[in-house]
Order: C-alpha cells, then structure tokens, then sequence
C-alpha cells in the first residue's frame, strides 16, 4: 500500500530524467536552464499551495520569502567582511575561528571574505521563520480582504526595503553571488558545465518538497487543516488550535519560498528586485488558484508547465497581463482550479455510488 | 459527583440580556436536558460552555476546575465534545475522515511526524482509523465511511457528526437539537443511542424541542426562559409544573 | 523647520490626502453596496488621467476631463457588467482575486496603449512655476484645485447620499440588501451605479492631480493600497471619516520625508496599514459593532 502511493513519484522522477535525456539527444540542453530555474519557483508554489488551499489562507505577499531568502544569502555570502575582520570585529572573528569564512574571488579578481554559503542558507532560512513568525501571529487573525491586503502589504515593504537599501544593491540587485557547494563536487551555480548536475538538484529538491508537503496532507496535521478550512469553528471544537496550525502552516509555505529563492540565487549568480514585487505575488497566486486550490499536483503540473512558458518568454511583453487574465478567468468560470471542471466529467468513469 | 457547575452566568449583548443569572450542575454520569422556548437562551448558553461566546459574568466549572474565558479547543482537550445546532461537518471530506479529525485530541502526531511518517505516526494513524471505522459501525454507517460528508442524507449526516463528537471519547457531551429535523423512528434511534452512550460512562448535556425524547431519557430537566432559569426537576416533576406549561401552552390550563 | 517649510509640507501632506480620501470613499461606495473591495480602485484614478491626456490632444481642457470621467465611469460599469454582475455569491477569497487580476489588465492594457512613459494633463491656470501666496507660503494654485475639487466632490456625495431618491436607494441596498429589494428597488443596477459612481470621482480626481503627481501606467496600483489604508483607518465604509484620515494619512506621509529616506515614503503607508489592522481592524472611528453595520 504504501509502495502505491510512492508510485506516481516514480514515475514524475523518471519523466524528468527522460526529459533531460531527450534534451541531450536533440542538442536542446539549453531548456534545462529554465526548467531547474521552473523546479525553483515550483517549490514555492507547493508550499503556497498548501497555505492557500489547504489552510484556505490567501497570500499575496509570498515573493516577499522569496526574497528574504534570495538577499539574505546575497548578501551574506557577498559582502566583504574582510575589513571587519581587520578591525577586529567580534563576531566576524568568532566565525573565522571557526572556519565559517571563505575566501574567494569575485568577477573583478578581487579577494574578499565572506560567509560560508551553507551558514549562509541557514541564516537565511533561520531569519526566514522569524519574520514569517512575526507577521503571521498578527496578520492570520485576519480574514478575507484584511488578510489579501496586509499580506499584499508585507509583500510590498518587502519590495520597497530591498529596492531602497544600499546593502540589498537598490535597483540593481545583487550580483556576482557564488555557488553553493552542497557537498564536495556538487555545487549550486549557473555554470554551464554543471547545468545538468544543477538540473537534478533542483528536481530533487522539488520532489523532496512535494513528498514531504504529500504526507503532510495525508497526515493528522493536513486533516486539521482541511477541517479548519471546512470550518473553522467546528475545528477548533474538535479540539484543534486553529490559530497555531495555521501560522505553522504560513511559517512551513514561507521556508519553502525561501529555500527556492536561496537555490535560484546561487543558481543564478545574483538577485534582483523585481523578485519582491507583487506581480510574482500574484502570479503565484495565479498558478496556485488554476492548479486546483487543494491540488497538490495540480499546483505542480500548473507551476511546471506556466513557469517555463514564462521564462521561455513564450508570453512576450504580455507577461504579466496572462496571469492576470488567467486569475480572472479561473475564478470567474473554475474557481475550484481547471482540473475540478464540470467538463471533466465527460472523460471521468462513471462511479456507482450515488 | 459534579461534574459540570454552572454559576450565576450572564450573558448580553448589546442592551440584549440572552442568558440571565443561570446556575445549575450536572452529575457525573446523568443525561440533563435544558429545554425552553425558542429564544430562551438555550444555544447562546451551549456556546458559553463550549468557549464559543466569551461570558459577560459568572462562572463555570468542569471537574472543579474553571473553564470559562478558556478557548474552544481548549475546553474540547479538557473532554467536552459537542455537536452544532445547523450541523458543521467539514465539506470535502468524507465520513470516515470528518470523525478522524475528532480524534484530534486522542492524538499527537504534529508537523514533522506528518511530513516524515515516522513508524510511530504511521501507528498512531491506524489507530485512529480503526477507532473511526469502529465508531462509524456503532452509528451503522460503515458503508458512507468514503462519501463526501456533503452529500450524505441528512439522518446520516446527523450519525457522522455524532461519531465525530464521540470520537475524542468526551467525559462531557453537548448535544446541541440533536432530534431536530428527524422523524419519529430517527428520533427513537437517537434516544437509544443517547442511552448507550450513557451506558459508556459519558454524561450527557443535551439542548431540545422534541418533547417526547426529553421525557424519555433525561434524568433532571432544565427549563429556561428569556434567559432565565425558571425550573430544574426531574421530568416528571416538569410535566407537572404550573409555570412550565404555563411557557408552552399560554394561560389556559394544560 | 521653518514655518514655511511646516506650510509647504502640510500642504502637500492635504493635497495628497484629498487624493487618498477620495479612493477611499470609492472603495466605500463599492463596499457599502456590495461587501466587495474593489482592488482596482486606483487604476480608475490612473485611467481619469490618462484618458484625459489623450483627449486634451483634440479638445479643451474641462470637455477633455468631463469626457475622461464619463469614458471611466462607463468602463466602471461595463466591469461591473462583464465580470460581477452574473456571480452567484462569490466568496469574498473569489472577488479579491477576481479584483486584483482586474486591476493588473487594466495596467498592462493601459502600458500597452500609453506606454511606459509619464505624462501629465497641463496646470489649470498658469504653469509649474506659477505660485500663490497662501500663510506666509508659496504654493502652486493646482494644490487649491486638488483640496478644492475634493471637497466640492464630498460635500456634493454628501448631499446625493441624504437627499436624492438614487442616493438613498443606494443607502438602502447597502443597509439590507434583501430588504431593498422587497421595496423594488434593483439591487443590481444599485451595484452598476456604485461602480460607476467610484469610477467617476476616481477619474476626476485622477485629473486634477495629474498636474501635480503626473500619471503613469502603474500609478493605480500606490493608490489603490493607500487609499485602502486610509479606507481602513477610518472604518471601512464610513466615508465621513475617511476625509479625516486620507488628510491625516497624507500629512503624515508628508512630514515623514523630514524623518526617513524618501524611498521609503510608500513603506509608511503600509507600515500604517498593517499596525491598523493588527490593533483596530474597525479603523479609527467605527465600533466593532457598527463594522457590521454599513453606512456611507
């Protein structure tokens, strides 16, 4: 039974690696740049998924984790800490000692001392659940347009703290961000020849993210959170703590945005603004609402195919106005995602019970 | 032994005064029902003790220990369990899951046992699916344990909610109209099922229209009347009271 | 500072809140009718303008702008048509979202007939440099026509609301909607006029501050939120206290720029917004009781 339920993992892996075969078989291996960048933002969508679909919490502000994520890691393992260490700092010389400093080389043949990715990430990560902590307490409490709008909120400071910060590289972002070594040979970078290794890594990160967010769904915790978004009263008289399962949920969605942004940071060498700002908030609502609310996969699939088209620039300049027709349409004719469609009904087997 | 105490409760909203000066107790293993026009306080008074409605004064006690001003799920973990006026089952899950979910507080499993299935989690999931399939087949609904809870009949949707409620095994249960919109042979099934529950040790608080299953079952009654408590007797005493009728029938004699 | 530096901000800090104020009685409007928030408020600000700025191309100025709020009033109605009007009780999750990808067509459609660049409608009278003395202070008349066309726009509100049949017709839906119905009075055209009725004053006042602000493709999307925050701060669907706490919201703003960088001016806004919601979700000045009330 449970070997079943694994199956249809198997199965999505083995895709992807045939994929990737067929790209090296035609000479296209230049779609696996998009498509790990594609695994990465489909990461973030899972995990709204759940918050939205699951929990029923809408947020419009979650490139905001994204982008906590992303600088946070920019910065720490760009900036120069070297001239602290100089002086004497404290804390710099604390990490020295214990060799969580690397020294490296930038674009411009400069050395510089910076942070160790991997402490790096975890700071990233740690500083992640904070913030995620400290807004979700207030803001969950809220409801229906006071929740759309203090997450868009959030979303928005975000962005305009990142853009107007010099440390954050205002307008111009971060860049010349190394890679990630995970392990000795396995590095998250944009290097070409790494892209194949990175397009794995990126797959097996989503997967791992999307088993863990699956047996979530089918276990004690997803059925509170159904029953809280079935009801919220009759949860809480069944003895869940609605209010803390749902900031949990929120606190789990944001570490998920922020590990992607993370990754695509190193894999793409730097950060920019533009990954705060509320359009990718909205597309990721977008994508979420088309794949079926409550649909894991759904999300997946829809997240997979509407990214890559993206960053394919198969939209053009249109960009962003498809994802705001596609939000309109889904809510105004299939407002439970695509897949719930009457129309299915047509292909589905009839059941027998009524 | 007491095992709800309920004292000198009030409750208004606005100029509105819903529930007023009511104290009673409930003995440890006894079926009490609190009946009354409609209006009278009844379900406002259900959703003090349940922690649903803050109180505007007084007290309540569960096992000796005060419960008022404590949260919903709170006072559930404590083990008082309730059913809802207008049924609150949860849409998109089936029977079978709805009263898994009531098994919330006989369980631990949280998010990183959820997200890993650690062999104690996956044990603990069984366990509280065989406790739900047993409970569906007390109720004698094994057979919609897979149906959408949405789109079961509505004596059916009364069972599951039910087993819900009994799933987190209370000391203490709310049954907030648990007859209503049931016919006679439905409402005999209840009243028997209300008497099993009590052979199992619960002790029963229930709020009523339906006369007969009133008379039948409880132990001591409750009448209440624009929030206020007008009698608390045994049923036969109730039928006899001048006042009661008095409520019920207008002035003429019964 | 100075006491003209004081005037010079309070100024601006009025000007500015007039403009919130006025979205914010559009999303009153809206609400109040229907119990939706209408995210794309500030693109008919946005559009007021810029429909006006094309129009002063062919026409005088005051038939350009007449023309610019009848055109935005109609394109407020025709949405209501089109994407509201045929739900059958949507969820509030459903309109906000419905909204919002509104609110993001309108800009790109508006990116792609005026394109990125900034414009802006010519001074009333005189030019960017013409300038009134007003408390020891130099200020440009287009700031008396801002407070001044926002004022004219309330009190006329006012009195629509409190004595026209239309008015109280709308006052009525928005009270009890199933009520108004039984007196026959169409709810759904109620809504339509709502629409049309946020559109217009959105436009106008999209108009007489372009001189000022100039307009852009993507200014709808600020006001929107600002003038929500305001909307909020008063007590959503009290459009009385919304005048009092667009003007205080602009001040504030205003008077910031002494304090903090510039660029984080639009981070106040949001910071107000959040620290409203998470203390006093029912604003400044309603009740939690009267929030489930809805008045103008």
């Amino acid at each position: 039974m449970k070997a079943r339920k694994y199956l249809p993992i198997l199965i999505l892996l083995l895709v992807l690696a045939g994929v990737q075969q067929l790209t090296r078989m035609t000479g296209t291996a230049y779609f696996l740049t998009q498509m790990t960048m594609t695994a990465y933002y489909s990461l973030l969508i899972i995990g709204l998924c759940l918050v939205m679909g699951y929990a029923g919490q809408i947020s419009l502000g979650h490139a905001g984790f994204f982008a906590i994520g992303g600088y946070t890691s920019a910065v720490l393992t760009t900036y120069d800490l070297a001239p602290l260490l100089a002086k004497g700092n404290g804390v710099i010389s604390f990490l020295a000692t214990w060799g969580l400093l690397v020294s490296r080389d930038n674009l411009y043949g400069e050395t510089l001392l910076s942070v160790n990715p991997w402490l790096a990430c975890v700071g990233a990560i740690m500083l992640t659940i904070i913030i995620a902590f400290l807004i979700g307490m207030p803001v969950l409490k809220l409801k229906g347009h006071y929740l759309a709008m203090a997450t868009l909120g959030f979303g928005i400071i975000i962005y305009r703290v990142v853009l107007a910060t010099e440390i954050f590289g205002e307008a111009d972002g971060i860049s010349d961000v190394p890679g990630f070594p995970l392990l000795p040979g396995i590095i998250v970078s944009g290097d070409f020849s790494n892209r194949v290794q990175n397009y794995y890594i990126a797959c097996l990160l989503l997967i791992t993210g999307f088993v863990l967010l699956q047996n979530l769904i089918d276990s004690r915790v997803g059925r509170a959170l159904r029953a809280i978004h079935g009801s919220e009263e009759a949860a809480n008289a069944m003895g869940v703590d609605t209010a803390r399962y749902k900031l949990y949920t929120f606190v789990l969605s944001a570490v998920f945005a922020s590990i992607a942004g993370i990754f695509l940071t190193h894999y793409n060498g730097g950060i920019g603004p533009s990954e705060a700002g509320i359009m990718k908030s909205v597309r990721y609502v977008a994508i979420v609402a088309i794949g079926g609310m409550a649909n894991l996969w759904g999300a997946l699939v829809m997240a997979a195919v509407l990214n890559f088209l993206s960053l394919r620039g198969m939209f053009g300049s249109y960009d962003d106005a498809v994802f705001g027709a596609i939000l309109i349409l889904i809510m105004l004719f299939a407002p439970h995602g695509l897949l719930r469609l009457q129309v299915w009904r047509f292909f589905k087997k009839s059941s027998t019970d009524t | 032994m007491t095992l709800l105490d309920i004292k000198d409760v009030n409750k208004h909203f606005g100029g509105l005064q819903a529930v007023s000066q009511v104290s009673f107790s409930v003995r440890q293993g006894m079926i009490k029902s609190v009946i009354g026009p409609n209006g009278a306080g009844k379900t406002t008074l259900f959703n003090l003790i349940a922690g649903n409605l803050p109180l505007s004064s007084g007290q309540i006690f569960f096992n000796a220990r005060p419960i008022h001003g404590l949260k919903p799920y709170q006072i559930a973990r404590r083990g008082i369990s309730r059913t809802f006026q207008n049924m609150k089952l949860f849409p998109g899950m089936t029977a079978l899951e709805n009263i898994m979910v009531g098994r919330h507080t006989r369980s631990r499993a949280g998010f990183i046992g959820g997200m890993f299935h650690f062999p104690a989690s996956r044990k603990e999931e069984k366990a509280i699916r065989d406790k739900s399939c047993e409970l569906l087949h007390l109720l004698e609904i094994s057979q919609y344990a897979d149906v959408e809870a949405s789109s079961l009949a509505f004596g059916q949707q009364r069972a599951v909610e039910f087993a819900r409620a009994l799933a987190s095994e209370p000391t203490l249960l709310l049954l907030d109209e648990p007859a209503a919109g049931l016919n006679i042979y439905e409402t005999a099934e209840i009243a028997r099922l209300i008497m099993k529950i009590k052979a199992q040790g619960i002790t029963v608080l229930l709020v009523e229209h339906d006369m007969s299953l009133v008379m039948d079952i409880s132990d001591e009654i409750v009448v209440l009347n624009f929030g206020q408590k007008i009698a608390e007797d045994l049923p036969s005493a109730i039928q006899q009271n001048r006042e009661v009728i008095q409520i019920y029938l207008g002035d003429a004699d019964a | 500072m100075t006491s003209q530096l004081f005037c010079q901000y309070l100024f601006a800090g009025i000007t500015y809140g007039s403009i919130y104020a006025i979205v914010a009685i559009g999303f009153n409007i809206i609400y109040n009718t229907t119990g939706i928030i209408n995210f794309a408020q500030g693109e008919f600000v946005m559009l007021g303008g810029m429909i006006a700025i094309s129009l002063h191309a062919m026409l005088p100025l005051p038939l350009a702008i007449g023309l610019a709020v009848l055109i935005t009033m109609i394109i407020g109605a025709l949405i209501e048509i089109i994407f509201i009007r045929w739900l059958k009780n949507p969820s509030v999750l459903r309109m906000i979202i419905i909204t919002i990808g509104l609110s993001i067509l309108i800009r790109e459609a508006a990116l792609h007939i005026w394109g990125e660049g900034v414009r802006s409608l010519p001074y009333f009278n005189g030019n960017e440099i013409s300038t009134v003395q007003l408390m020891g202070t130099n200020i440009s008349p287009q700031v008396l026509w801002v407070i001044g066309i926002c004022a004219v726009i309330v009190v006329l509100l006012s009195l629509f609301f409190r004595f026209t049949s239309l008015g109280q017709e709308m006052r009525a839906c928005a009270a009890n909607r199933l009520a108004a119905t039984l007196c026959g009075i169409s709810t759904k055209n109620m809504v339509t006029f709502s629409f049309m009725l946020s559109a217009g004053i959105g436009a106008l006042a999209g108009c007489v501050v372009s001189p000022i602000t100039y307009t852009q493709y993507d200014g709808g999307t600020a006001l929107a939120i600002k003038g929500f925050t305001v909307a909020v701060l008063g007590g959503l669907g009290n459009s009385m206290a919304a005048v009092i706490a667009g003007i205080l919201l602009g001040i504030i703003e205003s008077f910031s720029v002494s304090v903090v960088p510039l660029a984080f001016q639009d981070a106040i806004s949001i910071a107000i917004l959040l620290t409203i919601l998470f203390v006093r979700p029912h604003g400044l000045f309603g009740s939690k009781e009267a929030a489930g009330l809805k008045e103008f």
